[in-house]
């Protein structure tokens, strides 16, 4: 592979993967715990 | 409406036991056939390396913007796509039902897909196609007519086409949580795992590293052109399932308490890593593939049908354990399109129990029957192809793109409820929060750009005749299949917004989930 192609594909990883594994840290750590009330889901 | 009436709807309509699961299924829907065999197609020939700058800028300033306006839009107003829309505005509900009737035709036209994606898993075992895919595709397996309409049965289609709809009426009548939720809770997991062993497998091939060359190495020039950034929104447009009412769907059956700006980031991110996890893949097979025929990368690559059907067998047989890659792949297919046409098909079913208050089975079989009996008539037969390759490429233009279009320039400056949408995802649990600069990606930014790729498209649809030509369509299956299908979703979609709701609906939306106000 030549130099720009293998740069292109490390910064698509990082980018795009990097944002996926920012998006699930910032859910799971950041999105404040307040749960409403129970719900039912019978889906009758 | 009151607490006890809301929890009364959720537990009449179902809904998605957790946040986790609520993503899994919102990712089984975005990644799809599309992120298979589009993606990488379409990368290669719009920059290679450089299509990442206009492809993460629409990801970003249309992509997912949009996305969280249909979590908005189905969270905040509780109900399928037709009755969110008439809890937004009662004048608005014709755009909800346009969006149903377009996921009544994708449903239809999408099975044979998988349909073919079933044979082949089977067919890779033996390399049933031989040394020439194409014609085995073409003749012995579809056994595709000359460009018409024909009744021509073909069992090997027909048979499939059946067991699929079987699964998805299955999967469906099981409800929301324990039929959509955990088959992509199961199934997304699975997806990520087989694709990644066929990615794997793929790098360690011969000419696997010229594959990724030719994807990868950036040609700067093409950022000036504007097909190049068309082409950009569209792939990220089409791959996300926004704006035809699933995400709007899907948002209705999540938890009130879910952080839908966040989940929104994950469902975005994730289904563009899928796409460059495909894009991998795919071009390290092609790689292996034109050094195995001593071509160039160029004359292998293909997107579409042409890709999985064509040249994947030819890796296939080509390849040391072939079979394996057939079946990883094939497979990978199957499950991708499956957990897409359930949500597709949820767009209707979900319509349909919200106006007529019908029961999850009742509703399913009302449904998807129907669905099933147009899918075998139409696409399991010798013009089946032609079929699906008109209505595809029409229903995509000037059906979801166009309602797209309409609706978010209606949501965000007919009825002017941007600020009010926004206030709600940043309520209580938000990690993300929508300022302005949302508002104006959402009404300006990504109006704009899709009118111009419709624009564009309309422009070259009517200038030129769709399809090969040198095997044109018949101007009357153009006019049916094409113009006529994307006109009577509209058409349609406009008199079922007229039937009136069931008695006792709740037509405005209030929140009082907290225990306020009502």
């Amino acid at each position: 592979m030549n130099t720009s192609a293998i740069i292109m594909l490390i910064v698509a990883m990082l980018i795009i993967w990097g944002g996926l594994a920012l998006a699930i840290v910032n859910l799971m750590v950041r999105s404040t715990q307040e749960p409403g009330p129970e719900e039912l889901h019978r889906d009758l | 409406m009151s607490t006890s009436a809301s929890v009364d709807q959720t537990a009449t309509r179902g809904g998605f036991s957790s946040r986790k699961v609520f993503i899994f299924a919102a990712i089984g829907s975005a990644v799809g056939l599309g992120n298979l065999w589009r993606f990488p197609y379409v990368a290669y020939e719009n920059g290679g390396g450089a299509f990442l700058i206009p492809y993460l800028v629409a990801l970003l300033t249309a992509g997912i913007p949009f996305l969280l306006l249909d979590y908005a839009i189905g969270h905040r107003h509780r109900g399928s796509a037709p009755l969110s829309f008439a809890r937004l505005d009662r004048r608005a509900e014709g755009l909800g039902w346009w969006q149903v009737g377009i996921c009544f035709v994708i449903a239809v036209y999408y099975a044979a897909v998988l349909a073919w994606a079933v044979r082949y898993v089977f067919f890779s075992i033996d390399k049933k196609w031989g040394d020439d895919p194409v014609g085995f595709f073409v003749g012995d397996f579809l056994q595709v007519s000359s460009p018409g309409v024909t009744a021509d049965p073909v069992a090997g289609v027909m048979v499939p086409l059946v067991l699929v709809w079987v699964v998805v009426i299955g999967v469906l009548a099981l409800g929301v949580q324990r039929g959509i939720g955990l088959t992509a809770a199961v199934f997304i997991p699975i997806l990520i795992l087989t694709f990644s062993i066929l990615v794997v497998r793929s790098l360690f091939l011969p000419g696997a590293a010229e594959g990724l060359n030719t994807l990868f190495t950036p040609h700067w020039a093409a950022l000036a052109e504007p097909t190049v950034w068309a082409a950009a929104f569209g792939q990220i447009f089409f791959s996300l399932s926004i704006g035809f009412g699933i995400m709007i769907t899907y948002a209705s059956y999540a938890r009130r308490d879910t952080d839908m700006a966040g989940s929104g980031l994950v469902v975005g991110f994730s289904n563009s890593g899928f796409e460059l996890l495909a894009g991998i893949g795919v071009f390290a097979a092609l790689g292996f593939l034109a050094q195995a025929q001593d071509v160039a990368v160029d004359e292998v690559a293909k997107g579409g049908v042409g890709l999985a059907f064509f040249a994947f067998p030819a890796i296939i047989s080509e390849a040391p354990f072939g079979a394996l890659i057939g079946v990883l792949f094939f497979s990978s297919l199957v499950v991708a399109g499956l957990t897409s046409l359930i949500s597709v098909a949820e767009v209707v079913i979900s319509a349909v129990r919200d106006k007529l208050e019908l029961s999850r089975v009742r509703a399913t079989v009302v449904v998807t029957v129907p669905m099933a009996v147009l899918s075998v008539a139409f696409l399991g037969t010798t013009s089946g192809l032609h079929v699906l390759d008109i209505v595809d490429h029409f229903i995509n233009q000037f059906g979801i793109l166009l309602v797209a279009v309409v609706s978010m320039v209606v949501v965000a400056w007919g009825l002017r409820a941007l600020p009010d949408l926004a206030a709600h995802l940043n309520d209580g649990s938000s990690s993300v929060h929508l300022g302005t600069w949302w508002r104006v990606l959402v009404g300006v930014v990504a109006p704009v750009a899709l009118v111009y790729i419709l624009a564009d498209s309309f422009w070259t649809d009517v200038t030129t005749k769709y399809g090969d030509p040198d095997a044109p369509f018949p101007d009357w299956m153009i006019g049916v299949f094409g113009w006529g299908t994307a006109a009577a979703v509209i058409v349609v979609g406009f008199l079922l917004s007229r039937v009136r709701w069931r008695e006792g609906t709740e037509l405005t939306t209030t929140d009082d989930w907290k225990g306020g106000p009502s």
